[in-house]
């Protein structure tokens, strides 16, 4: 029982890291890809979580411990980037990457194709024509 | 017999986490908007790395390790939907679009509110205002 145990924790372990590493390679695909700002402040957001899943991982592979500490200094340090983020977000207000939309995959059936505008709610039904 | 169950309880949770983790930086590659894509990561991201902490807390050898790793799980719980709110509500405000198949957007037109009492962002400064 304890041998299996063991056994089953050390898979779970390269799973995991597996599936981390995998993580973070399509974190930063969309960072590098990402049309606009805020998507690579999510990126960010997401890169900083991902680091605290590792750090998990390592510690309980290696029995180092010590990093935990770091882990929640992560945490503090990432939340604090997002809303500064957040907040040079509103205050640098409109830019030409707002028109980025052009970029998006366009749904097969989607009704508001053709009327400029991506709000819905701005559109009565009959506007698609 | 107790060590082993609670060593398999801990591979579980460092499985289901990770994965979590990893289809949550999958959606961010695929999903279509910003709004969408902070849908499938400010959720299963927090979700994903709290798993892996309790994982850690369960194997840790000490209290003291234990302890921190709770609250390195309370505290990203917390400050996870902080700032994923925050960052919606700016991406809003400043005007990034939805989706075009987005069905709904029941939200009005935000105003963009670091102007006065915040950032002395567009020329009128807090110095002026108090003179």
């Amino acid at each position: 029982m304890s041998e299996f145990a063991s056994e089953f924790l050390d898979i779970c372990l390269s799973l995991s890291l597996a599936m981390l590493g995998l993580a973070f390679f399509f974190t930063i695909a969309r960072i590098i890809r990402g049309p606009t700002l805020p998507d690579r402040v999510l990126g960010l957001d997401m890169l900083t979580s991902v680091a605290i899943g590792f750090i998990a991982v390592i510690g309980i592979d290696t029995g180092r411990t010590l990093y935990v500490d770091i882990a929640i200094a992560l945490g503090l340090v990432g939340f604090l980037a997002t809303v500064a983020f957040a907040r040079f977000i509103l205050a640098r207000g409109k830019t030409a990457d707002d028109d980025e939309r052009q970029g998006l995959p366009i749904m097969d059936d989607d009704p508001h194709r053709d009327t400029g505008s991506g709000n819905p709610a701005a559109d009565t039904g009959e506007a698609a024509r | 017999m107790m060590e082993s169950i609670v060593t398999i309880l801990a591979g579980l949770l460092l499985l289901v986490g990770s994965a979590f983790a990893a289809i949550a930086a999958f959606g961010i590659l695929r999903l279509p908007d910003i709004y969408s894509r902070m849908h499938a990561a400010s959720k299963a991201g927090a979700v994903g790395s709290g798993m892996a902490l309790l994982a850690l807390a369960l194997m840790a050898d000490s209290l003291p390790v234990a302890l921190r790793a709770i609250a390195a799980i309370a505290f990203f719980l917390l400050t996870a939907p902080l700032s994923a709110h925050l960052l919606a509500k700016a991406a809003y405000a400043v005007g990034y679009k939805l989706w075009p198949g987005s069905v709904l957007d029941e939200m009005p037109e935000v105003a963009i509110t670091t102007r006065r009492s915040d950032t002395p962002a567009r020329g009128d400064s807090p110095a002026q205002q108090s003179s």
